[in-house]
């Protein structure tokens, strides 16, 4: 592509392992994650950064991913949906969406579960008034919400806790 | 067998051999037509069909929603999954089983009577024997009729798979790839149709020489005003779509648009005709108590946009859709390229949520279109967020009136129900037509057909226009107009959702003006022991909602409706608070949707429907602009978020000996009904127009 840098030596901490990226600076970090390394996870919603499909954590913080370049996440820390189920054993997220069955269509659900998990991972006891304002910019269509504030809820109290041990 | 009625879907695909094969190594098949939108249905119907065999829902593999395999079922849709297609499982694999068992007498030779099946085991006299019932039945022959041999188990006998059983498909939607927008075969390309503003746009020029030498662009054509762009990435194809939508010079049809939606819809041509009619309705006079609503067209704003893969190779057409009517999108496929169906398959594939028609049938219309220009190439089409809000169907806007009677001791005479909206129903193959989008450019155009809408019972614009309650004289009208711009078909509820909300809104104005309790009035016209049993439990298990209520702030409501007056029956109490906007604090549901398959299935579309209907009913509205869909972002068009949703409980009463209903679609208007009795109990005003948003609710207090 004529009108594209290439990426010379790129490295980015995905699910906690380096990775070099041969993608392209200007190309949303979504289309490298699903096109060129291959996971699939994170889904495409919208592509304008309004419907939380996408979302991904980026050095603790919960962002879309769709309406953000590869170069700004140049040696940064990033986890996908496929942290979660990741060889071992599942994460307590993981669990609590199956156990609550926290979903109808699934599509929104990869992006839900990681800004949940970025505010678990620093408040696993969130309040459920907490859980909602993480998840607020995360739309859900099929009207799952209240099996997914559970489920998130339920996760929370597993780390907690885990925590506590 | 006699004396059972025959399920629907027996009777296009009437042998046992068409819903179930069993093969080598023990493996049980169905084969349905319906197809997994998210819904749960092939969970449901597993366990149907592993009940009859005494089998675990895990031992049976679905086959779903295929041309080349399944029964043809017609649409997914009208919340008939279980009703229809789980009845139409059930009897086939009872009707195999009883075969099973006759030829397992002969081996064994036992009394029939004497054996049953458990665990893939059959038993004598409740013992094990040393026969499989998958081993016999692997050499019997099923191209038997399914009504010879149907003998259904009784309630006793069902739900031995667990009631909750987890849903067999969630893992991978939620952590896996199964969506067609994850599709990537070897070789496979990118493709999309430009899409232009409006229907009944043409494409005056674009530069396709500059479009074809894009960044990554591997092909491009036009045929009439349709242009096809192929290109070898996802970010390729988008870059060069949104490079050429905003360089082409499109001719949009005029048509000048002023005042409100209710205006629109009173203004355009149509004719009124009656549909239903008992005694005699008076004219309208100084006694007529009226009420009349509307609502906005709206979105069905799946999360993930439309997607389809398809490949054209040595003259065959094959492609994948999350359609709801595989054979009927193949239909309509066909008569548009010109096809025989004989050269087309088409196999059901996971999309985001879907709530009616959608624009999964025009995606692969585009897809196919796209592959006859790549042969031997798979092409992936997946829509923008744009296309969708803009290019697939939208749910009608409508408007209904209600006009009623009362006679001096507070009782309801007569009804007069007047129903203006486009029609509900504009699905591919109805009636002949394609109705694909894409096909109306093409230089040989397939125009979109002037839908006669679905008639009652089951109803399109005039679904559950009926009332459900006692009322002598009655007449329901329905006036479809077919002169707007803009493109509509089914949506969830279809009618259902304001035609219910009018009728609630005017038993509500009745019981204020008689000074009955809402809930008392509804039951003095009821007879149905079913409705009222749902109205009754809700009001006694919602009686915290209706206590301390601060005056003219907090309001309280019912709404009640039995879902085509066929389905499900719904009994709904909404809590609410009226400050800037309505904000919806507790929802109590009482639903009876006959016998429940699977509990949690239930539930979940229950729930699902709930958050929905108040979405729609709060916030959601299609802006218009001239000709054009002026919604472009979900900036535009707000849905539900997480800091609205309400506390919601629902209770099921589960009858076991009665058939199941179905219940995905039965929320949409006792939520909306609940929610505009509430605002009525907290402001002594009804605000009639859909979304009840604050500027609605000011300029109704203001009138």
């Amino acid at each position: 592509m004529a009108d594209q840098q290439g990426t010379d030596g790129m490295t980015i901490t995905l699910n906690g392992r380096q990775t070099a990226v041969s993608g392209h600076d200007s190309l949303p970090l979504l289309h490298v994650l699903r096109e060129v390394l291959g996971l699939k996870g994170t889904r495409f919603g919208c592509g304008q950064g309004t419907c939380g499909a996408c979302t991904v954590i980026v050095d603790g913080q919960a962002v879309t991913s769709c309406d953000l370049p590869l170069e700004a996440v140049r040696g940064r820390r990033i986890e996908t949906v496929e942290c979660l189920t990741a060889a071992g054993a599942a994460h307590p997220l993981a669990e609590a969406v199956l156990a609550c069955q926290a979903a109808q269509c699934g599509y929104c659900l990869p992006g839900i579960l990681m800004a949940a998990k970025a505010l678990l991972d620093r408040e696993p006891d969130a309040s459920d008034a907490r859980i909602r304002e993480a998840l607020d910019d995360n739309l859900c269509r099929c009207g799952a919400h209240l099996r997914i504030l559970r489920a998130v809820r339920l996760a929370g109290e597993t780390m907690t806790a885990a925590k506590d041990r | 067998m006699t004396g059972l009625s025959i399920p629907l879907p027996l009777k296009a695909a009437p042998y046992i051999s068409d819903w179930i094969r069993f093969g080598p190594g023990r493996t049980v098949e169905i084969l349905t037509g319906r197809v997994e939108l998210g819904q749960g249905n092939l969970t449901a119907l597993a366990q149907m069909t592993a009940d009859e065999l005494g089998l675990a829902p895990d031992d049976i593999g679905i086959i779903s929603g295929n041309t080349a395999l399944t029964p043809n079922e017609g649409y997914t849709a009208g919340s008939m999954s279980v009703s229809m297609g789980g009845m139409a499982l059930r009897f086939a694999a009872s009707a195999a089983r009883v075969l099973i068992l006759r030829e397992a007498s002969l081996k064994l030779n036992a009394v029939y009577r004497s054996l049953s099946v458990r665990g893939g085991g059959v038993l004598e006299n409740g013992r094990q024997t040393d026969l499989d019932l998958r081993d016999i039945a692997v050499d019997l022959d099923f191209a038997v009729p399914v009504m010879d041999y149907a003998a259904p188990l009784g309630p006793e006998w069902h739900k031995l798979s667990s009631p909750t059983l987890p849903r067999r498909d969630l893992p991978d939607r939620i952590f896996g790839t199964p969506f067609i927008h994850d599709f990537a075969p070897d070789g496979m390309v990118h493709g999309r149709i430009l899409h232009p503003p409006a229907l009944g746009t043409v494409l005056r020029s674009l530069d396709l020489k500059a479009l074809a030498a894009r960044p990554g662009v591997i092909d491009v054509f036009r045929d009439g005003s349709v242009v096809g762009i192929l290109a070898e990435s996802f970010a390729a194809v988008t870059a060069a779509t949104d490079w050429a939508a905003n360089r082409t010079d499109w001719s949009v049809p005029d048509f000048p648009q002023s005042g409100s939606l209710r205006d629109l819809l009173a203004r355009a041509a149509g004719v009124e005709t009656v549909v239903h009619e008992t005694g005699e309705v008076p004219d309208k006079d100084a006694n007529a108590v009226e009420v009349t609503a509307s609502r906005a067209y709206l979105s069905h704003g799946a999360i993930g946009p439309s997607a389809a893969m398809a490949v054209w190779r040595g003259g065959r057409l094959r492609i994948w859709s999350h359609s709801q009517g595989v054979f009927q999108l193949r239909n309509a496929v066909a008569r548009v390229l010109g096809l025989d169906i004989g050269d087309i398959s088409i196999e059901h594939a996971p999309g985001a949520g879907c709530y009616g028609h959608n624009g999964a049938d025009d995606a692969a219309f585009d897809a196919a279109l796209l592959a006859r220009h790549a042969p031997g190439k798979p092409v992936k089409v997946i829509w923008s967020r744009l296309d969708e809000f803009r290019v697939a169907p939208l749910g009608a806007a409508m408007m209904t009136s209600a006009r009623a009677h009362l006679d001096e001791t507070g009782t309801l005479t007569s009804a007069d129900v007047l129903v203006t909206s486009p029609p509900h129903a504009n699905r591919p193959d109805m009636a002949g037509a394609a109705n694909l989008v894409t096909a109306t450019r093409l230089s040989s155009p397939v125009p979109l057909a002037q839908s006669a809408d679905l008639p009652l019972p089951q109803g399109g614009a005039d679904r559950n226009a009926v009332p459900a309650y006692t009322i002598p004289n009655l007449r329901v009208a329905k006036k479809l107009v077919h002169d707007l711009p803009y493109r509509t078909s089914s949506l969830r509820g279809l009618g259902a959702h304001l035609n219910i909300f009018t009728i609630e809104m005017l038993m509500e104005k009745c019981a204020a003006m008689t000074g009955e309790d809402p809930a008392a009035f509804r039951l003095r016209h009821l007879e149905d022991p079913r409705a009222r049993a749902a109205i009754e439990a809700v009001m006694s298990e919602g009686k915290a909602l209706r206590e301390d209520l601060e005056p003219g702030t907090e309001g309280c409501g019912l709404g009640f409706g039995r879902y085509k007056n066929a389905g499900a029956y719904a009994a709904v109490l909404a809590r609410i608070k009226v400050d800037e906007s309505v904000s919806v604090s507790h929802v109590h549901a009482v639903v009876d949707t006959g016998e429940v398959v699977n509990r949690d299935g239930a539930l979940n579309q229950i729930e699902g429907g709930i958050l929905q209907a108040m979405s729609w009913t709060l916030k959601e509205e299609v802006k218009l602009a001239g000709p054009l869909v002026a919604t472009e972002t979900w900036l535009d068009y707000p849905i539900l978020k997480f800091s609205e949703v309400p506390e919601v409980s629902v209770s099921l009463i589960d009858r076991p000996d009665v058939p199941p209903l179905g219940c995905a679609e039965a929320m949409q208007g006792p939520v909306a009904a609940a929610i505009g009795s509430a605002l009525f109990n907290a402001l002594g005003i009804q605000v009639c127009d859909l979304p009840l948003t604050r500027d609605r609710i000011m300029a109704a207090a203001l009138a």
